[in-house]
């Protein structure tokens, strides 16, 4: 296939007069299903899981969500004619049954580059996930995963920091980031809450964080966390010679009180600020900008994405979130935990990580990943695991997540029996045990809890977390898994 | 007060065979070991002393064990790191860095608070 000589080709009137007969024709016909069409490599690659109405044939299905994607509408116009507009249409070029399914499609679409303005998410999910989703032919609709073009990745600023940069900063290499979100959500003042966040910085965690939904209530309005928390991180800074920080989230109602909020972060010093993934695509991308004009690592709450990303037959797959997250330009996403209190299963997420952490990711159906990317020098984004993980998990995490990703021990720290600085000693100490015994080549899957209870000899904060904690798990069946065929065979 | 930067800094001092351990597992990933010491373990004191250049062609843990011996003989009373630094594309950075040798005496930081308007305060750290 030629491409400079499809993009070239001129806007052809089609099949001319009976394509452009006023009334309805399937979209199939319209143009938007191309089985012979081979993707460009500067085409945006959408793939679709499409469950079709009872009696509605999943190639026309296919075609309509393309067209409703981009050019279409319901009925023939005749102003298509004045534009390229076989260059315009989305074009469904393959369609394959999901594995195991009986009524469920994967769709696979191209969308011409020039379909979209540069460095904008909101352009981009406005055709992607626009109208298409609510449209009445297909019972229900999921994105499943997208491929961007260098040519259009290379518009977008990307994390404002990146995880190179963002240990560098702070000065720690080598293993996994320690964090852990201030409990209760709700209810403390500005200095009980300070109170929190200096002792578990000083105990031996990296990062404290504020919850999704910490904002400015009338227990505690903004700017007073902001000052007392902002003491605690420098007193612990002081008491253990490192570099300590606290997501102070600066969600608000207006972009104008998010910029005051951030800008007042910047002014105590603070090393990151954080936002909840309900502001929406651009003012996500607004703050990415101003981070990296302020030397501010961005931390993403993924608030609200299950109500859309859970269920596989209808939404957006979080693996897509998390591509546009990295394209917008945060910093740090949560991303599961697989073994945690919220939904993971570990292929879902091993895909969701690499996607945010290489350079460029090959297809891999096992992973839920059904194109190469390349990610073109994008920095990369740290995934963030927290929800329901304690210090017993340890070798499961660093098996399961790496190096590069912070560990959040919420309930796991603030929830020890000996108090808030012996839970992140705890969760420090077991941390490092692990990453120590990995380096010198054990098998920590298998070895974990030795290794966690010859830790445990000399520190007693880790012995009381394992005995406080050691049979919990959160075993449920998954809800997000991957649907592929193993072996190939012959269609 | 026990300065915590650095990979291990939770656990108990290693040993020289846990170091070297360490070694070997950071040149097993192609990453070129780096001595640096400082009397100084400001949080912010990015650039230590070098104890030479990374040894970016010294692939033997026990010649990275000599030099980490030399440094330790000459400075005994400053800290010294271990840093692995990895040149492939994407990272070119550190992978690991941890603390090898530890005055008898540990650095103390003290918070300085300068109240400015408001109830803001502009925060130093200071050598105590």
């Amino acid at each position: 296939m030629n491409d400079v000589a499809k993009i070239s080709k001129p806007s052809s009137p089609g099949p001319g007069r009976t394509r452009y007969t006023p009334g309805v024709i399937p979209y199939a016909k319209m143009g938007y299903w191309d089985p012979d069409y081979v993707p460009n490599d500067t085409d945006v690659l959408a793939v679709f899981r499409i469950t079709p109405q009872d009696g509605v044939d999943p190639i026309e299905a296919a075609a309509a969500v393309a067209g409703e994607s981009s050019t279409a509408t319901w009925t023939v116009v005749w102003t298509d004619r004045l534009t390229a507009c076989d260059a315009y249409r989305g074009k469904a070029y393959r369609v394959d049954r999901v594995p195991g399914s009986q009524d469920q499609y994967f769709a696979w679409v191209a969308y011409d580059l020039a379909l979209f303005e540069p460095g904008s998410i909101a352009n981009l999910t406005a055709s992607i996930i626009g109208n298409v989703f609510g449209f009445k032919p297909v019972k229900a609709l999921r994105l499943e995963d997208m491929r961007f073009p260098v040519a259009y990745v290379k518009t977008f600023q990307g994390p404002a920091t990146g995880i190179v940069v963002e240990r560098e900063r702070l000065d720690k290499f080598g293993r996994p980031l320690l964090g852990a979100t201030v409990k209760p959500k709700l209810g403390l003042s500005g200095k009980n809450y300070g109170r929190v966040v200096f002792e578990a910085l000083k105990g031996g965690l990296d990062f404290v964080k504020d919850d999704e939904n910490i904002n400015s209530q009338p227990f505690m309005h903004w700017r007073d966390r902001f000052l007392y928390t902002m003491e605690a991180v420098n007193s612990a800074s002081a008491h253990t010679g490192e570099v300590k920080g606290h997501y102070l989230n600066v969600t608000g109602a207006t972009m104008e009180d998010m910029y005051e909020r951030a800008n007042f972060a910047h002014e105590l010093g603070s090393c990151i600020v954080m936002i909840d993934l309900v502001i929406g695509y651009t003012a996500i991308q607004s703050m990415a900008k101003w981070a990296r004009a302020n030397d501010m690592i961005l931390h993403l709450h993924r608030a609200g994405h299950s109500t859309y990303t859970r269920q596989k037959q209808h939404g957006v797959s979080f693996r897509v979130i998390a591509k546009w997250m990295r394209l917008a330009g945060v910093d740090h996403i949560h991303a599961g935990t697989v073994v945690g209190k919220l939904e993971g299963d570990p292929a879902v997420v091993a895909g969701i990580y690499d996607s945010l952490r290489e350079a460029g990711n090959p297809a891999d159906l096992t992973r839920g990943l059904f194109f190469e990317q390349d990610w073109a020098g994008l920095r990369k984004v740290m995934p963030v695991a927290s929800g329901g993980i304690h210090a017993g998990q340890m070798h499961q995490l660093v098996t399961y997540l790496g190096e590069d990703v912070v560990l959040q021990f919420g309930g796991g720290t603030i929830g020890h029996p000996m108090g808030i600085q012996a839970g992140a000693v705890a969760n420090r100490v077991a941390l490092e045990a692990m990453i120590l015994a990995r380096n010198e080549g054990r098998d920590i899957w298998n070895e974990g809890p030795q290794i966690l209870a010859a830790a445990a000899r000399y520190c007693q904060p880790l012995r009381a977390a394992l005995d406080t904690w050691k049979d919990v798990t959160f075993n449920y069946t998954s809800t997000d898994t991957v649907d592929f065929v193993a072996t190939a065979t012959a269609s | 007060m026990r300065i915590t930067q650095g990979t291990f800094s939770f656990l108990p001092d290693l040993t020289d065979e846990q170091i070297r351990a360490q070694i070997e597992y950071a040149l097993g990933k192609g990453w070129a070991l780096g001595v640096e010491h400082t009397d100084d373990p400001h949080p912010r004191n990015t650039y230590w002393e070098m104890w030479g250049t990374p040894m970016f062609d010294l692939h033997d843990a026990a010649g990275v064990m000599q030099e980490v011996q030399l440094c330790r003989r000459a400075h005994p009373e400053r800290y010294i790191r271990l840093n692995a630094f990895d040149s492939t594309r994407g990272f070119e950075t550190v992978r690991l860095s941890f603390i090898v040798q530890r005055p008898a005496e540990e650095a103390r930081y003290r918070l300085v608070r300068t109240e400015a308007a408001g109830r803001n305060i502009r925060y130093t750290l200071e050598r105590a």
